[in-house]
């Protein structure tokens, strides 16, 4: 059995009075690419953000790798590792957001190499030329001095992937990489995708872009409502889901 | 009086002016970021403070603001007035102009999109390294239209130490205006003010120009 990068456990995440995430329990193996699809609403996002630190969960238990970074104890309230070791896990993943989130005020390669140099105290000289391999394999190798501003919504998606690249994730985050993408930039960020797919980087995709999830995904996940509602092999979810509301939601997105 | 007399007796004042000029912005530009940080605060009693302080400052005349850091230790304590009114007229315009400061780093601030924090928090930056490295210099750029304003309006406003009588250039100025009942040391006064302001514009201009590498 191959090791388990993330552990998420009955996750309970509520806003207020309203409950987004309702006994949520996911876990991806070394390797594994997981797509989550879902209505708007369903909880896709939060799921992530919760899984990266961005919102805390109200309870429920996260593990990366061996260490337990958030978990609920006998009373019930859930307890988050201290702020350093929290850092430490931090370094286990990366996320990709569906607005790039560049720093618009460095170039592309300070982008790439800010983090692990004052984060991570890496050697610069190293972790620039890691940088400048990552540029090359997003093809942006030409790109290296330029600002963030100066790119298409493809190109920063790009390098946005690279940025996360360059601090050595064990897993890969992304919501909706591509929704804020013109229809024919969506090529290019999926491609990448696709290509660190291939070279067996563990990832998490929430996506709209079935026929690109179908492909990917060793695993699909639908949610609905907070919950997972199904889920499986992509062939059977997508070919031959078992749940009605999955078929509806297939349904009406194939009508879109 | 010659022209050329008063020109002269009027720049030995412009020291002063200068002096006030340079060390406002020296205390006030990283006094208002103090004072946005108080004002953010998530602490209520602190933010609610600092707002009501802020709102006084900017509420009230800063010649007033003047007259109270200068003589009110007068009066409420009976300190002595000290005779170099240097460091009562930098200490009120420091805290008058922080106060601006403050609210105008306060907009740049909200301004940053609630993205770069996420994206630099989940690349592991703390909130030190974040604010440091990714929120300031986005904020510096997107306010420094703003702050050439109140940099201009200060120029103009060191005038207001006359009402301290605080020998610069302009009080100077009035003084010779009074005794030699003529209107042509307001007439240099609003030439020197006038050419001050062209090379703020110009300093404020090329910096402006140099964080235009992206936007
Ligand atoms: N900060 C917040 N405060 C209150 N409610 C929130 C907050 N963030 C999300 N929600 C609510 O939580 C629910 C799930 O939102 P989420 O963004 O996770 O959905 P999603 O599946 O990602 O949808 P989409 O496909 O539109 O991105 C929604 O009902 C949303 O209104
Ligand atoms: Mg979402």
């Amino acid at each position: 059995m191959s090791k388990k990068i993330l552990q998420m456990k009955n996750i309970i995440k509520s806003y207020s009075d309203t409950e987004v995430l309702k006994d949520i329990s996911l876990s991806v193996e070394e390797g594994e690419v997981v797509s989550i699809i879902g209505p708007s609403g369903s909880g896709k996002s939060t799921l992530l953000r919760c899984a990266t630190f961005l919102e805390k969960i109200n309870g429920g238990l996260i593990q990366y790798l061996d260490t337990v970074a958030a978990h609920t104890n006998e009373e019930g309230k859930v307890v988050y590792v201290n702020r350093n070791q929290l850092t430490h896990v931090k370094s286990y993943f990366g996320l990709v957001f569906q607005q790039f989130n560049l720093f618009p005020h460095f170039s592309v390669l300070k982008n790439l190499t800010h983090a692990p140099i004052l984060v991570q105290k890496r050697d610069s000289k190293e972790v620039e030329q890691e940088a400048r391999e990552l540029l090359k394999k997003t093809g942006l190798e030409d790109k290296a001095d330029a600002y963030p501003c100066q790119l298409s919504g493809g190109q920063q998606q790009r390098v946005a992937i690279a940025r996360a690249l360059n601090l050595n994730p064990d897993i890969l985050f992304f919501d909706e990489p591509t929704s804020a993408l013109d229809p024919e930039l969506t090529g290019e960020v999926l491609k990448i995708i696709k290509e660190l797919a291939d070279e067996k980087m563990t990832m998490v995709i929430v996506t709209h872009e079935m026929s690109f999830a179908r492909a990917v995904s060793k695993r699909v996940i639908f949610m609905d409502g907070g919950f997972i509602v199904e889920e499986g092999d992509p062939e059977q979810v997508f070919g031959d889901p078992s749940q009605e509301r999955t078929k509806q939601f297939l349904k009406n997105y194939n009508q879109v | 009086m010659s022209l050329l007399t008063m020109i002269i007796k009027m720049s030995e004042g412009l020291s002063r002016t200068c002096a006030i000029f340079f060390l406002t912005l020296i205390f006030s530009l990283p006094l208002g970021m103090v004072v946005t940080l108080l004002r953010r605060s998530k602490n209520k009693i602190i933010s609610s403070i600092t707002r009501a302080v802020i709102s006084v400052i900017r509420g009230t005349p800063l010649m007033l603001q003047l007259l109270a850091i200068t003589y009110g230790p007068y009066y409420l304590v009976g300190l002595t007035v000290s005779r170099n009114k240097l460091v009562p007229v930098v200490v009120a315009f420091s805290i008058n102009y922080a106060a601006y400061f403050a609210e105008i780093y306060r907009g740049g601030i909200d301004s940053i999109s609630k993205g770069q924090y996420e994206a630099a928090d989940v690349l592991g930056y703390t909130k030190t390294q974040t604010f440091l490295r990714i929120i300031l210099p986005q904020v510096i750029k997107r306010v420094l239209p703003s702050i050439t304003n109140e940099v201009v309006t200060l120029v103009k406003d060191t005038s207001l130490a006359f009402t301290v009588s605080y020998q610069e250039m302009f009080t100077i100025g009035k003084e010779i205006a009074n005794s030699q009942t003529s209107f042509t040391p307001f007439l240099v006064a609003g030439v020197f003010y006038f050419v001050f302001n062209a090379l703020v514009d110009f300093v404020m201009g090329k910096i402006e120009k140099k964080l235009n590498y992206y936007h």
